[in-house]
């Protein structure tokens, strides 16, 4: 196991109301494994794709990442670099695919032009070799008949086909590590089946590290060797994936998982969580989930800090000192 | 480049584009031509043949100097077109330059360059201009299109700014900088292109300006200096036969009033092609 990726504390702020700052993501830890993917679970707003965006130091003004966040990137400590270092691990030690392929390729370039963008920010390679680069990068995520594809603009492409296309771009640059936020959430389930195959072909095959964002639970089984549950800007719970879905600990987990309609098993109704996620300026204090939560005791008014449940599985709630009193299924 | 490629159709479908490209379109011409083949615009005084009315071999008639006033008029919008063009490309390339800078950079950058234009804009274009040539007194003629120029990019670069911070939340602006493109290539591949069809229009609807501002300006004997003929300069000059020979002041207002007006019809239609909701 080789950490290649290592994210400690992470926040992550934006100015709020009368010069107070609230924090979307707040003090996110994880680590990436080389050849393996990470999964980063969680609703709208809980603060998942900011924790990609502050990776590469994307986040948008007027937001920052707060001192005492580490990210290190092998020996490199991330949060240090500006300007052109910063600009050499962009793409180059870190690939990044978006969630939506309808905006995120330039419309008045050719595919081959914007491929080759991230081939030539960080390679000195003639055009013919980058063309050729851009060529098997295009085979690679599946695209037939790619020589005519590079000459293709977006506008001509499928959902399907710019997605691979992303991928491609993405990966332009050889990245050791391949963030991907949410990238089938545009796409119809077929093909989302076909992106996840093709993404988990390359982890396997380039030993690339994955990071995969979503909101899905269901496209988490059986890509993801580990997940990571967030809510409200933390990671509430934490585990390899067989164990987070043969045991969901923490409350929020187990009402994501009763909120996910079953093929098998006996027939239920669907459980929902009650409420809406909170907005970052108004997290409750203590537990961030207590109002939504149907377990919540006297313990939840005090923040929680991971506790251990099992095995390399953790979670952010009081009831793992208290088993007598979990309802785990 | 599709994109300015598309307003630019989007224009000539409008007829009013359409007309107003055409009009542009014979002027130029006439300007780049006609003074190859009119009588010279700068001919001796010949007392004999001075404040002809407009006739067969004077169709526009003579000056009181006795001057060819189509002539005359032709060889103005000559410098009226490239007075126009040339002070519009250097006002256009620093608006397009501030605007990127500010809106690209952000932060103080943007704050400051922000408050200077602000700034800038509260003073009436012509009286800073006023100002300047009444000190040099004589003025040539590239100062005098440098001077038009640098007084002309403050509402452009307002412009282009608001384009790159819209620009700056598109995915693929976002993307080219997870990739690691280089700043240089964003703005030039990213921003710019994209930002083309409303600087187009703001650099249509500038011609239109800064041929009156040139005009205003060769009116008041600050312009264009005599005997190099010039529109506003040739309404000066009629301003003492204008009941005894209005011709000499009749065919260069014309051709003022003519050419703004197609660059300004111009100008909406490619606004309107740039935006279709604001038709």
């Amino acid at each position: 196991m080789t950490t290649v990726l290592e994210v400690s504390n992470l926040r992550v702020s934006f100015p709020g109301a009368n010069h107070t700052r609230f924090s979307p993501v707040d003090g996110v830890s994880f680590s990436l494994e080389r050849g393996k993917t990470l999964a980063l679970v969680g609703e709208s707003g809980s603060g998942k794709s900011l924790t990609s965006l502050a990776l590469l130091q994307l986040i948008p003004d007027p937001g920052r990442i707060e001192a005492g966040s580490s990210i290190r990137l092998g020996e490199t400590d991330v949060l240090a670099l500006k300007g052109e270092a910063l600009r050499r691990i962009r793409g180059r030690r870190i690939g990044m695919i978006f969630q939506d392929p309808m905006t995120s390729l330039n419309p008045v370039f050719t595919v081959e032009a914007q491929i080759t963008e991230g081939i030539h920010a960080h390679f000195k390679v003639s055009r013919a070799e980058a063309r050729d680069r851009a060529l098997r990068l295009l085979q690679e995520v599946g695209i037939p008949d790619p020589a005519e594809r590079l000459k293709a603009y977006p506008h001509q492409l499928s959902g399907g086909m710019r997605q691979r296309v992303m991928i491609a771009i993405a990966l332009s640059a050889e990245p050791e590590i391949l963030v991907a936020d949410e990238p089938t959430t545009a796409l119809d389930v077929t093909v989302q089946a076909q992106i996840l195959e093709v993404l988990d072909d390359l982890r396997s095959r380039r030993g690339m590290a994955v990071l995969l964002i979503t909101h899905d639970l269901g496209i988490v089984a059986g890509r993801a060797d580990r997940v990571a549950v967030m809510y409200a800007g933390q990671i509430v719970e934490e585990a390899p994936t067989s164990a987070l879905f043969a045991n969901p600990s923490h409350p929020y987990t187990q009402g994501l998982f009763a909120s996910v309609p079953r093929i098998s098993g006996p027939l239920r109704r669907l459980t929902p969580i009650r409420g809406t996620v909170p907005a970052p300026a108004a997290w409750p204090s203590g537990c961030r989930f207590r109002p939504r939560c149907p377990q919540a005791f006297d313990r939840s008014e005090i923040e929680p800090p991971l506790l251990s449940v099992g095995p390399d599985h953790r979670m952010r709630c009081w009831l793992a000192e208290e088993p007598g009193k979990s309802t785990a299924r | 480049m599709t994109e300015a490629l598309d307003v630019l159709l989007g224009a000539w479908r409008d007829p009013r584009g359409r007309f107003g490209a055409l009009v542009l379109l014979v002027v130029a011409l006439a300007a780049l031509i006609g003074p190859l083949v009119l009588p010279d615009p700068l001919a001796q005084p010949d007392v004999l043949r001075a404040s002809r009315p407009p006739a067969t071999q004077h169709p526009f008639g003579t000056d009181q100097l006795s001057r060819d006033v189509l002539s005359r008029v032709v060889t103005g919008a000559r410098i009226s077109l490239s007075v126009a063009l040339l002070a519009v490309t250097l006002s256009m390339t620093l608006g397009a330059a501030v605007g990127i800078v500010a809106g690209y950079w952000g932060g103080a950058v943007d704050a400051t360059l922000m408050r200077l234009v602000d700034g800038a804009l509260a003073i009436p274009r012509l009286f800073i201009l006023l100002l300047l040539l009444a000190v040099w007194e004589r003025v040539p003629l590239l100062p005098l299109i440098f001077l038009i120029g640098v007084t002309g990019w403050f509402a452009t670069s307002r412009l282009v700014r608001g384009e790159v911070l819209r620009l700056r939340e598109e995915g693929y602006v976002r993307a080219a900088e997870a990739l690691g493109a280089r700043r240089r290539r964003i703005i030039f591949r990213h921003l710019l292109p994209n930002a083309l069809g409303p600087l187009l229009v703001a650099a249509t609807l500038a011609i239109g300006d800064v041929i009156l501002l040139e005009a205003g300006l060769s009116f008041l004997g600050l312009g264009i200096q005599p005997p190099t003929p010039s529109w506003g300069g040739m309404i000066l000059d009629s301003r003492e036969v204008m009941v005894s020979a209005p011709w000499t002041g009749i065919f260069p207002g014309l051709a003022i009033v003519i050419t703004v007006l197609s660059a300004n019809l111009f100008g909406d239609a490619l606004r309107d092609a740039v935006d279709p909701r604001s038709a």
